[in-house]
């Protein structure tokens, strides 16, 4: 039977009726080889905005999925992690925190540093761990480790409100600055996703990136002011070591949270450049060697 | 024009094959990238790149259009390009030359169970799984009560699917695919997992997207009774370039058969074993070798093998394979009344006879074995020998519409019963029996 005579079968009420098959005078879809750069193609990551947030919803589930303290996981390590660097550097170092309570300092610090380092390390492992999606299934590829920026937005969110409770027992008063929160996290988020664009996308052929980034990014930790103020960096070369977007977040956030902060206009115009140079390079560099990610993941 | 739903034309995607890199299997670190930088940039130089790597073509200018509502079935052996022109399809990887124009939205269902994450729930995977094929949550929402009533997994819903048994996972992983609605439908061997009875399930419902709902589908497949049964038209790749574009059956029985017809007589290259085949061969009658019989005259099998030394229980059998691969029936000397004994050592030469009016018209495989009963193999042959059953004019298959007879010939007496007679012919036969 021809599909044009079950026409019967058509006119039936269906809970799922497909539509009357449509006709299109131009084609819907063009595959052709591409070559060099390619546009980012906003559009169709807004069309697969479903997608990112489901993947966003499973990344969170299943990080902290059959173990015993779940999700409070998140608010243990960096706790944890604080405890131990602010006694090194409050009491063995005795590094100088701008006259705040150590404590309270290097918690401000890592709040904004334990974002960037989390999206980063989760999305730069994202795509290798799902190689049979990407060779089986297409979707905008830059989804895989988006999902993980925005992900990492929850243990983001657990720090932020455990830092608020040591605000309050440091008994530092809150200001109105603290609105400038987001802007910072912004900041922060762009050059995350910039740095996870890169790595993901050349982890994809080099698998080194995996065993090089947690090097990478301790190295990066002490080089960025969380245990030490950045005025411990003689002025003279403070705009060059703001040429590290991680200065400016932290001091963006010791300003917000403790008022007194490194943070001149300076750092931060130099930051808010970095921020965006890294986002648009990750972007269009993931973009232009992720037509060959089925072919070599 | 408008009636076109998919048209590729000189579609071709190459690989490159880098022979240094054996060794690593293809994974290249950053230290060999900049250990053979300047190898490679003098060699660009010198235009000598193809010394380090050789260009392999998965694909070579492919065209070919499929209609609105059709089913195009694609097959060929493994390599033959069939994945890859799916992939490019699906625009998973990209041509390296060439284009697809498609009509229409693209819903593919390249392997079930792509997405699933084994920690989440059955119901979790049901809307990740539905947004990775490209349904909105939404719609995923509307479908959802549909989906699991398919998959039949209404108890598990809240189960990890890691805790599924592997029949459930599958049912799963089928039942969000198949309520994609894409106008084209991509499916590459999704056929091939589950049970049997899971397996006709996918294949109704299958056939009910291509013939009821009227959608085109591109259907891969080494399943070529689901080829023959799903797809009206069918292109045979060989070595990433279009062999054959016919109707699916004959496409089918090109590629099981290899077009040409193979020699009737076949001599074998040893092999090391205690018991091989040395010859075997179709004979007409005892000395005229032939591939080609008519439905009603007997095919002769001759063989002949080397047993080294004596094997207790030793029997050649054979098996006749009809063009989809199916098996249609296994004989085997320790069968034969009265039984014959080929246990000793030196060579045994045996023959076969395939009675006459057994085997439909069609093209037909033999596989042939030695073996002990259930214990050992000592060589197999599988599709040694082809033939072909060709019908004649005093073959009575005319007054059946279809062109499904069925897998045999069934000599089956048919008699008329008079009316006049008191019974009914159901209560003679069961007086009968009780006698």
């Amino acid at each position: 039977m021809s599909p044009q005579s079950s026409a019967v079968a058509y006119a039936e009420p269906r809970t799922t009726a497909v539509a009357a098959p449509q006709r299109y005078l131009t084609p819907t879809l063009r595959i052709r080889p591409t070559k060099g750069w390619a546009a980012l193609n906003l559009r169709e990551l807004w069309n697969y905005r479903d997608l990112l947030w489901i993947l966003v919803e499973r990344n969170i589930k299943v990080i902290y999925k059959q173990t015993a303290l779940g999700m409070t996981w998140i608010a243990f390590q960096p706790l944890i992690a604080a405890t131990i660097l602010a006694v090194i550097a409050g009491r063995v170092a005795k590094l100088p925190s701008d006259g705040a309570p150590h404590f309270l300092f290097v918690f401000c610090g890592l709040t904004a540093w334990n974002y960037f380092s989390q999206a980063a390390q989760r999305s730069s492992n994202s795509l290798v761990n799902n190689a049979q999606l990407v060779s089986k299934v297409y979707f905008p590829r830059m989804l895989i480790p988006l999902s993980h920026t925005f992900s990492a937005l929850v243990d983001f969110a657990v720090m932020l409100s455990m830092l608020f409770v040591f605000m309050a027992v440091y008994r530092v008063s809150p200001t109105l600055r603290l609105f400038a929160i987001p802007g910072f996290l912004f900041l922060t988020a762009m050059t995350a996703t910039g740095v996870a664009l890169w790595f993901s996308a050349l982890s994809v052929k080099y698998r080194d990136c995996n065993y090089a980034l947690p090097f990478f990014l301790q190295i990066w930790m002490y080089a960025s002011p969380i245990i030490y103020p950045t005025s411990m960096v003689s002025p003279r070369w403070q705009a060059l070591f703001a040429l590290n977007p991680v200065v400016g977040f932290v001091e963006g956030f010791r300003w917000c949270v403790l008022g007194k902060s490194a943070l001149n206009p300076t750092i931060f115009w130099i930051t808010v450049t970095m921020s965006i140079l890294a986002l648009l390079t990750g972007a269009f560099f993931f973009r232009r060697v992720e037509r060959n990610f089925a072919d070599i993941i | 024009m408008s009636d076109i739903a998919l048209s590729a034309q000189n579609l071709s995607k190459s690989f490159k094959i880098a022979h240094q890199h054996a060794g690593l299997r293809g994974y290249r670190t950053l230290h060999d990238e900049l250990m053979t930088l300047p190898r490679r940039l003098i060699n660009r130089l010198k235009r000598n790149g193809r010394s380090t790597s050789e260009i392999f073509w998965a694909l070579k200018d492919v065209s070919f259009d499929v209609k609105r509502g059709e089913a195009l079935g694609i097959i060929g052996s493994n390599g033959a390009g069939k994945s890859t022109l799916l992939k490019i399809l699906n625009r998973i990887t990209e041509p390296t030359a060439g284009g697809v124009d498609i009509y229409g939205r693209v819903g593919a269902l390249l392997e079930v169970g792509t997405g699933f994450h084994p920690e989440l729930t059955g119901r979790e995977n049901i809307f990740l799984n539905g947004a990775i094929l490209g349904m909105s949550r939404a719609e995923i929402k509307k479908k959802f009560d549909e989906i699991v009533a398919f998959a039949e997994v209404e108890k598990f819903l809240d189960t990890p699917v890691k805790r599924y048994s592997s029949g459930m996972y599958v049912r799963l992983a089928f039942a969000v695919a198949a309520h994609l609605d894409p106008e084209i439908l991509l499916i590459d061997e999704v056929l091939a997992v589950g049970d049997a009875e899971f397996q006709k399930k996918c294949l109704e419902k299958m056939e009910n997207v291509t013939t009821k709902e009227g959608r085109t589908v591109i259907f891969v497949s080494h399943n070529m009774d689901a080829i023959c049964h799903l797809c009206s038209r069918c292109i045979l790749l060989r070595q990433g370039e279009i062999a054959k574009t016919d109707n699916a059956s004959d496409v089918v029985a090109a590629y099981l058969g290899g077009e040409q017809d193979q020699s009737p007589v076949i001599d074998f290259a040893a092999i090391d074993s205690e018991a091989s085949f040395r010859f075997a061969g179709l004979y007409r009658s005892e000395n005229e070798p032939t591939t080609s019989f008519s439905a009603s005259e007997p095919i002769l099998l001759n063989c002949s093998f080397k047993v080294r030394r004596e094997i207790e229980g030793l029997q050649p059998s054979f098996s006749v394979f009809n063009f989809k691969g199916d098996r249609i029936f296994y004989s085997s000397a320790s069968m034969a009344k009265p039984a014959i004994s080929v246990e000793a050592a030196g060579e045994h030469h045996i023959t076969a006879l395939i009675p006459a009016r057994l085997l439909l018209p069609g093209r037909y495989f033999i596989s042939l074995a030695l073996h002990t009963p259930k214990t050992k193999l000592y060589d197999v042959r599988k599709q040694a020998l082809s033939f072909r059953i060709v019908a004649t004019v005093t073959d009575r298959y005319d007054g059946f519409s279809g062109d499904d007879l069925g897998h045999v010939h069934a000599d089956v007496k048919w008699r008329r019963i008079e009316p006049s007679r008191p019974q009914s012919p159901r209560q003679s036969t069961l007086v009968s029996s009780q006698n």
